[in-house]
């Protein structure tokens, strides 16, 4: 596997949150940018060829929802997590229909999320494959 | 209320009602009794009256029947014939056997007023009359009844006389009353042992025994009454106790019947009704006045019961309310705490990498103590938090503080802050810097606060702007703190109701419907007011008034 690989960006206003996110998951192998809100996020997948976006839901102005949305609209080939706090499972469901590839409770287990970014890695690469070979 | 106030109102309860229960039962009484009482004496009136009216006919008969018998007399017989000897003898004893042995003695007299002829226990045949008033009466009337007079005899008695004229002749038969006879006729009438009965000339000189006056010819206590017909009734005091007297004038002899009636005697029975009466009515008073406090008492502990249900009520409301933002805080207090306890893992998991076995390299040690001190870091954080929610339940009795409102709306909106911030809400304050201090207990007016800044928030939902201001209200002595949102207004068809209990517009298990309700009572409790003005172009404004802190 290229463990140089997998670019994840972790949209959260929580600056600390980011900081241990990337360095526990940069540990690991993975290549990680940070967007503070909806909006740098939506910028940021423009400039780089994000693998797996990890999205918290609650957000001050675009919220979580929001931003997975217009990221599925923009760039449909990325793959998103949503990253839910205090049990709301609903939100958690939600977010598959609006085109999340799964979601994670906060605070999460590192193990179980590391899991979820690969395979949704493994699902992008596919469906770039596919794209490629059309 | 306090005790006091329930005494005050029982005691006015009982008496309201005792006046209203003892003012009939007293006016029953003394109307009874007053009718009883003018019956009782009218009866006795009219007693007095037919007795009066019966006896002074049976002594109008008594005279008018001597009369009778001597006018036969004299008419049947002559001069010379009842002068006879032996005769008048033969002629008294007939008479005295038949006519119920009421005279005494029969005479004769002539025109010189001498005693021609006598008959009769008393020593008088040589007794001359001419000077006697008696006999001038009878010359000149013709019948004449005398009034009782000591005469020949020295002792009372009266007399009837008759004139004969007999041609040239002129002569008179006389005759005496038997006095005893008479007056026990007279007495029979004395009624009890006070009442009285007795005759009275015009001279009102006894002419009868008085039971208490004296004897004949005596004086009787009685003002000059003059001649009237009929008879009369009426209450005199004698000898200082309350009598009747009823009177009539005799037609038979120019006497006066005078007959008494000790009323104190003839209205025993009264006395003793009114004494019934009296007993009766302070039984019935005595069983009111029982009955009367013991319903009061009743009422009055019921009425102190529902009061403390009332109040009961209030303080569980209040209590359930408390525990509603209560609860709420706590859920956004959790909400927060999340933040520092999900970044407290992310570094501890952190470390956990950082020291993982697997690792050839020497673990950074300069990295492990900047985390570590990252994660004191957090745990000051939420220390922060659990610490505002402590202060926020902490005071259960209602204080009354000056404090500055400006303070108290910057601490709610800290609250809530971070729940507008997610939605996208711009809490916005105008907030007057030269506002007075307002006299209020602080934790209850910041519940009120929550409760309105956090009704905002679901108002809008997403996206909007809230404006609290603070002022001095155009009221004097107060102050307004203003909470408007931009919300879509409430209809006109609640907007009364939104202040009542568990009225609420959000889905079951979503509010309770007590939050403005309480807010109402604890700022009207506070001398404050809350107003609510709204339309769906400009929001909804929540205007809550609080006393300004006295400068006197």
């Amino acid at each position: 596997m290229d463990r140089t690989g997998i670019k994840v960006l972790v949209v959260d206003d929580e600056d600390d949150f980011r900081l241990y996110f990337s360095k526990r998951f940069g540990k690991r192998g993975m290549e990680v940018f940070e967007a503070h809100d909806g909006l740098t996020a939506l910028k940021r997948v423009h400039e780089i060829p994000v693998d797996v976006v990890v999205l918290d839901l609650k957000m001050p102005g675009m919220d979580g929802m929001e931003t997975l949305i217009q990221l599925k609209r923009q760039v449909p080939t990325v793959e998103v997590i949503l990253l839910t706090g205090h049990g709301s499972v609903e939100s958690g469901i939600q977010s598959l229909k609006y085109g999340a590839y799964d979601y994670a409770m906060k605070p999460y287990a590192i193990d179980e999320l590391e899991a979820k970014i690969r395979s949704a890695y493994e699902r992008r690469k596919l469906h770039m494959e596919r794209l490629r070979a059309q | 209320m306090i005790e006091a106030k329930y005494s005050k109102l029982f005691g006015r309860i009982a008496g309201i009602s005792l006046v209203f229960a003892v003012i009939p039962l007293l006016s029953l009484a003394v109307f009874i009794y007053i009718q009883f009482s003018e019956t009782y004496n009218s009866k006795i009136r009219e007693n007095l009256r037919a007795t009066v009216e019966n006896k002074r006919m049976a002594i109008d008969l008594f005279l008018e029947e001597k009369r009778s018998i001597l006018q036969t007399l004299a008419g049947i017989h002559d001069y010379e014939t009842l002068t006879s000897p032996g005769y008048l003898r033969r002629l008294f004893r007939e008479t005295a056997s038949h006519a119920n042995a009421s005279f005494v003695d029969m005479g004769v007299i002539d025109e010189q007023g001498r005693h021609v002829a006598y008959e009769g226990p008393y020593q008088l045949r040589t007794a001359n009359y001419s000077d006697a008033e008696w006999f001038h009466e009878v010359l000149l009337r013709g019948v004449y009844v005398s009034n009782v007079f000591m005469g020949q005899r020295r002792f009372p008695h009266f007399v009837i006389a008759i004139r004969r004229d007999e041609g040239e002749k002129t002569w008179i038969l006389r005759a005496t009353i038997d006095m005893n006879v008479f007056n026990a006729l007279v007495q029979s009438v004395q009624s009890g042992s006070r009442g009285d009965a007795f005759l009275v000339n015009d001279k009102m000189e006894l002419q009868t025994a008085s039971r208490f006056s004296g004897g004949p010819m005596a004086p009787a206590p009685l003002t000059s009454v003059e001649r009237f017909r009929g008879i009369r009734v009426h209450n005199e005091t004698m000898h200082g106790r309350p009598g009747m007297i009823g009177m009539s004038w005799l037609e038979n002899a120019p006497w006066l019947l005078v007959i008494t009636d000790d009323v104190a005697e003839e209205m025993s029975p009264l006395l003793s009704t009114k004494t019934d009466v009296l007993l009766l009515c302070s039984i019935g008073i005595i069983i009111i006045v029982i009955g009367t406090i013991t319903t009061s008492r009743l009422l009055v502990a019921h009425i102190r019961k529902a009061d403390m249900e009332a109040a009961r009520l209030d303080a569980s409301l209040l209590h359930q309310s408390k525990m509603a933002a209560l609860g709420k805080m706590a859920a956004g207090v959790a909400h927060e705490l999340n933040n520092p306890l999900t970044l407290i893992r992310e570094a501890a998991g952190w470390l956990h990498d950082l020291l993982d076995p697997d690792e050839n390299e020497e673990p950074d040690r300069e990295e492990i103590r900047k985390v570590l001190t990252r994660i004191d870091a957090y745990i000051e954080r939420a220390r922060g938090i659990t610490h505002r929610m402590l202060g926020f339940g902490r005071r259960m009795e209602p204080v009354k503080e000056h404090v500055n409102a400006n303070a108290l709306v910057d601490e709610t909106v800290a609250f809530l802050e971070n729940e507008a911030l997610h939605r996208n809400i711009t809490i916005e304050r105008s907030l007057d810097s030269a506002l007075p201090p307002v006299r209020i207990d602080p934790s209850q007016v910041q519940q009120v606060f929550l409760n309105l800044l956090d009704n905002a928030i679901d108002a809008v939902g997403h996206d909007g702007t809230i404006r609290i201001r603070t002022q001095v209200a155009p009221t004097a002595g107060f102050a307004q703190i203003d909470f408007m949102d931009s919300g879509p207004g409430i209809p006109p068809q609640i907007i009364d109701k939104i202040f009542d209990p568990f009225f609420t517009t959000k889905a079951a298990g979503e509010g309770t419907g007590l939050g403005l309700a309480i807010s109402y009572g604890i700022v009207e409790k506070m001398g404050g007011n809350i107003r609510v003005e709204s339309s769906p172009e400009t929001g909804t404004t929540f205007s809550v008034l609080l006393p300004l802190a006295e400068t006197a």
